[in-house]
């Protein structure tokens, strides 16, 4: 399986490379903010992109509307500290598959990965 | 600011450091910081904006900074180096974040961290706003919470409030 992780802390990214890893992630990308995902997302074709929101040059929510115009199929999960309630309706709206709010333990995250690949199907 | 305003810090900050790095956080006396008073030699700061203005420091000694970081990362302490700063502006953000969660009904937004590394250094917030410092102790030393935050909304309220009983 192949996961692009789009944040802008390298702390951030580590911890969740250390999660996909023991879960079986076998190839991650990474990219620091949304312009950087933009330019990378085409020639990685991941399976499963994790998003941060508050990002510098270009945030995850305009990530998010930008890469759904191209693909509507790509399975999204936004990891962030945004927790109202408005901001997950908006996430939602805007394409995300799922919704991770940090701080979180690995299993939070592994059981919303688990959720997506449940709906969408597990990639070969 | 009043005690309900600081509530939701100590809530974000206890969550972030047992579901983060499962480490006990007490929370001593919040005390009010005088403008003059240095914070220690890390801090990593998050402005707010919207509804909520002002900001957000999380302040170690050095020492302390590099345990914290050391358990958050899962580096060896004397690996950290340059990913102290980055590890610092995550934890503050977080912090931020959870406790922004509790004002539902406020529109507030948060910056990107920023981190000053040094001894003795000030963070310089407008006069009129009052800071509160919530002492903390954890097993990897003390550290401090700073929070300088004018509630915009509540203030319009009031002053309706006041409109409307002249």
């Amino acid at each position: 399986m192949k996961v692009l992780l789009i944040d802008d802390s390298a702390t951030m990214r580590n911890i969740q490379k250390s999660i996909l890893s023991q879960i079986g992630v076998g190839e991650i990308e990474e990219a620091c903010d949304g312009q950087d995902a933009l330019s990378k997302v085409g020639a990685f074709q991941p399976d499963l992109i994790l998003v941060d929101w508050n990002m510098p040059n270009m945030d995850g929510i305009t990530f998010v509307k930008t890469f759904r115009k191209a693909d509507k199929a790509t399975p999204m999960i936004m990891v962030t500290t945004e927790s109202e309630r408005a901001r997950v309706v908006e996430a939602i709206k805007a394409g995300v598959n799922n919704y991770v709010v940090k701080p979180f333990t690995p299993d939070v995250l592994s059981q919303r990965i688990n959720e997506v690949f449940a709906k969408t199907g597990v990639p070969s | 600011m009043d005690a309900s305003s600081i509530k939701p810090f100590i809530q974000s900050i206890q969550n972030v450091f047992s579901t983060m790095m499962q480490l006990q956080l007490e929370v001593g006396d919040p005390i009010v910081k005088q403008d003059d008073e240095p914070s220690f030699d890390v801090s990593g700061i998050i402005g707010m904006s919207g509804d909520v203005v002002g900001s957000v420091v999380l302040s170690f000694p050095q020492e302390t900074a590099e345990r914290v970081v050391a358990l958050f990362t899962g580096m060896p302490q004397e690996e950290i180096g340059e990913a102290l700063p980055d590890a610092v502006g995550e934890l503050v953000n977080m912090i931020s974040g959870g406790a922004k969660g509790h004002y539902q009904d406020r529109k507030v937004s948060i910056s990107c961290p920023s981190v000053v590394i040094g001894a003795n250094h000030k963070v310089a917030r407008p006069r009129d706003v009052p800071c509160i410092m919530i002492p903390c102790d954890t097993d990897c030393g003390s550290l401090a919470l700073e929070v300088a935050l004018r509630d915009c909304k509540s203030n319009e309220t009031k002053g309706q409030g006041a409109v409307a009983a002249a």
